[in-house]
């Protein structure tokens, strides 16, 4: 819909794919990424019975735009043996990792990137840049232990992406479609014709379908808390061979590029699960427009619900983060390999069975 | 095969009870002060900055001799016996001019050992602990009130008093002995 | 023909987030497996048994306090009891109830940190938080009595150098029962959380033997299996007069001595230390804490050893005195120093993450490492 408003605006389909491409860029992805930055912290702080963030605004708020300015003015230190175009490119393609995933999400139904037929499909694959990122990033620092932390960190990447896409799959064989924007509409209606508690449609098949939905969504989000390198997955992050890992001999601009992407691929994946399994952009209970006859007021609705979805699986995360002690290499691998791709399968079985039925 | 299950139950089982406590720990207010705004209320027997007050300080040296890294210097020079210096506020009458009393709070670890052998109680700790310096020099900090010029007064006064009494036993040693002349018949 | 292969050697070095102090480990790898673990130590050297020739009895307390800076009224315990061992003097009733009390409150704080410490070192921040917000009102306890929060110069030799605060037993009791519930639910967030004891439990394997053999004490021993604690088996003081449990690793989880079981034992080191203190607090007479303490301290010729339980093991104090008022020699036996030898036979076939995790549960300072 906003596309076919600016090609009347500017009458060229370049300037109006150009604007179009940039807007969730600049008024969405950036905003949320410095505020999720203060929330984490705030969140972190409250659940440890202290204060965070406190004199840089009001309760600390504008402290993301101070840490962007003290990261913008640090001298980009770069070693000598490092293979220079690999150490500057590693960023921009971590970078590029997440933010390219918006471009099929749907935020609301007058607003999508890209409408393509292969969303999720586009989604899994444009998610593998990051891998390439971080292992250019672990080799190009010229560092024994940022090697061994990237190739850790590849190795995880990768092998919870099974996971991630035997799940996935459940669900386009429930609706028989990779469309992201079609995917959220068939769940119209109230929150009981959710993914997750079965799908639109009456009979026993929604009903029997709601176990192991949960179950899919357990494991989905264990998998992608894996992939954005979250605690007690952070291994790659968090004192890994002793250092950094893979971004210890950034500085400056090059970190905070890292540091935004992370938190903008968290959204990404939260945005993710909740389209595949919680309703995407819909209501659970009915459109205010509706009920006050204004038409134009439902996307804005829409949009509301989306980043509440996003932003309330984006509060699990960090939970999560401040709970849980961190896994060590091995039973990361252990817990991918031996339980979570064995219960994936048997869900992709039974439901196979089911939708068969 | 029943281990398997067990393990899956107790992870998630024990993984929910923790985010059961992280999440009522929210609602707790925060147990941090912000500190230059709001200070703590420190309790009477804090330990912190000394303090002399000189007024009723004797020279006794104790204090120097009690403190374990010697941050305490002392000089005195004895009074003349016509010089009246006053009393400590208990009454004692003070014989000792203070001509140094230096505290290196560089040094001074606040372990308190010198403020229990003060016999006028002179010397105490104070609840002061915001002294922070830029110099480190400026951390030496004199409580001695005499001026450069009085000390040397007061050194070159008893320095000719010792001459005068030195001169004095001279005289007395050289000079015949009056004590035992026979009585005139 | 076999492969030429060499080890790797990594550097633990000297400023590290997860050593507790400046502490060198040079770890021997062969690919992730370890092969031999040296610590190079004597960054934290402030020759204090060199100090303590120059000094006078009492002048040496402050400096003892400085060693295990985390547990600073047992050291200061210790050396007290070996003093008027030596001088052959007797200490009021009260002032032994009021060393008690004290001792115990600190191995309740040296406790938390150990306790924060391993789960931050493990990867979990907020009991980290939750400890240090604790040991604040152990630490307001102790600036209400003498005026220090962390380096106290309280007991001296001979006695105390204040009596309590007429506000401190009220205090103490309040805390006593805040503090009860929070144990449970560090064990709930901690100790039985499914994640930290798959990373702690079955590594660093400490058998009874080795354990023996090295010298081990304290909490380390008593999770190999062994029931010794010098406070009932070398009784000091008037610890006889409590009734007090002595935990002992029992391979509840995982394997008796291995990295959970020591750990697990400094967390019920903690209830029994707060039975410790609840009796004490209705048992302490009247009497004057300042009465024994002599005016100058010159003890005769002789040397003495005494020994106490640090929250971390045994010190233990030889002095030799040659009827001075300063002392020919004090030689500490710091247990952290003892145990930081047994790191080499402990990490021998883990993985590099593991050595974290041992060295976390030994649970040392460098304080008491290097004096």
């Amino acid at each position: 819909m906003t596309y076919d408003f600016f090609y009347k605006l500017f009458n060229s389909d370049i300037i109006a794919a150009l604007i179009q491409s940039l807007l969730p860029l600049f008024f969405f992805i950036l905003p949320y990424a410095l505020f999720a930055v203060w929330w984490e912290r705030k969140v972190s702080a409250h659940m440890q019975d202290r204060l965070g963030p406190m004199r840089v605004g009001w309760h600390g708020a504008l402290q993301p735009i101070a840490d962007i300015f003290k990261l913008f003015q640090k001298e980009d230190i770069i070693a000598s043996d490092t293979d220079k175009s690999l150490f500057n490119l590693a960023p921009v393609l971590v970078f590029v990792g997440s933010y390219a995933a918006f471009a099929v999400i749907p935020f609301s139904s007058a607003f999508i990137g890209s409408n393509l037929d292969l969303g999720v499909f586009f989604l899994v694959g444009v998610s593998g840049f990051a891998v390439a990122g971080i292992l250019m990033a672990g080799w190009a620092s010229n560092n024994k232990y940022s090697l061994l932390g990237a190739v850790r960190s590849v190795a995880q990447i990768i092998s919870y992406e099974i996971p991630t896409i035997l799940i996935i799959i459940t669900i386009v064989m429930i609706t028989g479609t990779l469309n992201l924007n079609t995917l959220t509409q068939i769940q119209t209606g109230y929150f009981w014709n959710w993914m997750i508690f079965g799908g639109p449609g009456t009979g026993i098949t929604k009903y029997v379908l709601i176990p192991f939905m949960v179950l899919g969504f357990g494991i989905i989000y264990i998998s992608t808390l894996a992939e954005v390198n979250r605690t007690p997955f952070d291994i790659p992050e968090a004192e890994s061979e002793l250092v950094a890992g893979y971004h210890t001999e950034y500085s400056g601009m090059k970190f905070a590029m890292f540091f935004l992407a992370e938190y903008a691929n968290m959204l990404a994946v939260s945005a993710l699960v909740a389209v595949l399994f919680f309703g995407g952009y819909q209501s659970p209970c009915g459109y205010l427009g509706n009920i006050l006859g204004l038409k134009w007021f439902i996307p804005v609705e829409q949009l509301f619900w989306f980043t509440a979805k996003g932003l309330f699986f984006v509060f699990v995360q960090m939970w999560l983060r401040w709970t849980l002690p961190r896994l060590r290499v091995d039973q990361l691998m252990n817990t991918c390999w031996k339980y979570l791709i064995p219960l994936a399968f048997v869900n992709l079985i039974i439901i196979g069975l089911i939708t068969l039925m | 095969m029943i281990q398997y299950f067990k393990n899956i139950y107790s992870a998630i089982a024990t993984i929910f009870i923790g985010m059961k406590i992280t999440f009522k720990h929210l609602f707790v207010p925060a147990v941090t002060i912000q500190y230059p705004s709001v200070k703590p209320k420190l309790p009477d027997r804090e330990r912190n900055r000394l303090y002399v007050n000189f007024d009723d300080c004797i020279g006794c040296d104790q204090c120097s001799r009690a403190c374990p890294v010697e941050c305490i210097s002392i000089e005195t020079v004895k009074a003349l016996p016509t010089e009246d210096l006053g009393k400590t506020s208990q009454g004692k009458k003070k014989a000792l001019w203070v001509t140094d009393f230096k505290i290196d709070f560089a040094k001074c670890c606040y372990c308190q050992l010198c403020v229990f052998p003060c016999p006028t109680e002179c010397i105490y700790m104070t609840d002061v602990y915001e002294f922070s310096e830029y110099e480190r020099s400026n951390l030496i900090y004199n409580f001695s009130v005499l001026t450069p010029v009085e000390i040397e007064e007061k050194k070159a006064n008893w320095a000719r008093y010792e001459a005068e009494k030195a001169a004095e036993k001279a005289a007395k040693a050289a000079a015949p002995n009056p004590v035992n002349t026979p009585k005139e018949k | 023909m076999a492969l030429k292969t060499e080890h790797m050697t990594l550097n633990m070095g000297p400023q590290h987030p997860s050593t507790h102090g400046v502490l060198r480990l040079e770890v021997e790898l062969e690919g992730e497996i370890i092969r031999s673990v040296k610590p190079h130590i004597g960054y934290l050297h402030r020759c204090f048994e060199k100090h303590a020739e120059a000094m006078t009895y009492p002048q040496i307390i402050p400096y003892t306090d400085r060693m295990d800076y985390l547990a600073s009224m047992y050291n200061e315990f210790g050396y007290a009891i070996a003093v008027e061992k030596l001088l052959g003097i007797q200490v009021p009733e009260r002032v032994e109830y009021i060393r008690v009390i004290m001792g115990e409150f600190q191995r309740i704080a040296s406790h938390l940190v150990a306790i924060g410490t391993y789960g931050l070192d493990i990867g979990a921040f907020t009991p980290f938080l939750f400890c240090f917000r604790d040991r604040e009102m152990i630490l307001n306890l102790f600036e209400m009595t003498c005026g220090a929060r962390l380096l106290y110069n309280y007991i001296w030799v001979g006695g105390l150098s204040h009596d309590l605060h007429p506000d401190f037993v009220r205090n103490a009791k309040e805390f006593v029962t805040y503090f009860r519930p929070k144990v449970k639910e560090l064990n709930d967030l901690l100790t039985y959380n499914r994640i930290f004891i798959d990373r702690t439990t079955n590594i660093g394997i400490l058998p009874l033997e080795t354990a023996i053999n090295f010298g081990i004490s304290g909490p380390n021993l008593r999770g190999s299996g062994l029931k010794w604690d010098i406070r009932k088996n070398d009784p000091y003081s008037v610890y006889n007069k409590f009734d007090f449990d002595i935990p002992v690793g029992t391979g509840l989880i995982g394997t008796v001595g291995d990295c959970w079981s020591r750990y697990f034992i400094r967390v019920r080191e903690i209830e029994e230390s707060l039975k410790i203190i609840e009796q004490a607090l209705e048992q302490i007479p009247e009497g004057d804490v300042t009465s024994a303490i002599p005016k100058r301290i010159k003890p005769p010729v002789g040397h003495v050893y005494s020994r106490v339980e640090n929250p971390k093991g045994e010190l233990g104090y030889f002095i030799i005195s040659n009827g001075t008022p300063n002392p020919f020699r004090v030689k500490v036996k710091g247990p952290s120093f003892v145990h930081l030898g047994v790191m080499n036979e402990l990490c021998k076939g883990h993985m590099i993450a593991d050595v974290i995790a041992i060295l976390g549960s030994i649970d040392i300072v460098l304080g008491e490492v290097d004096r």
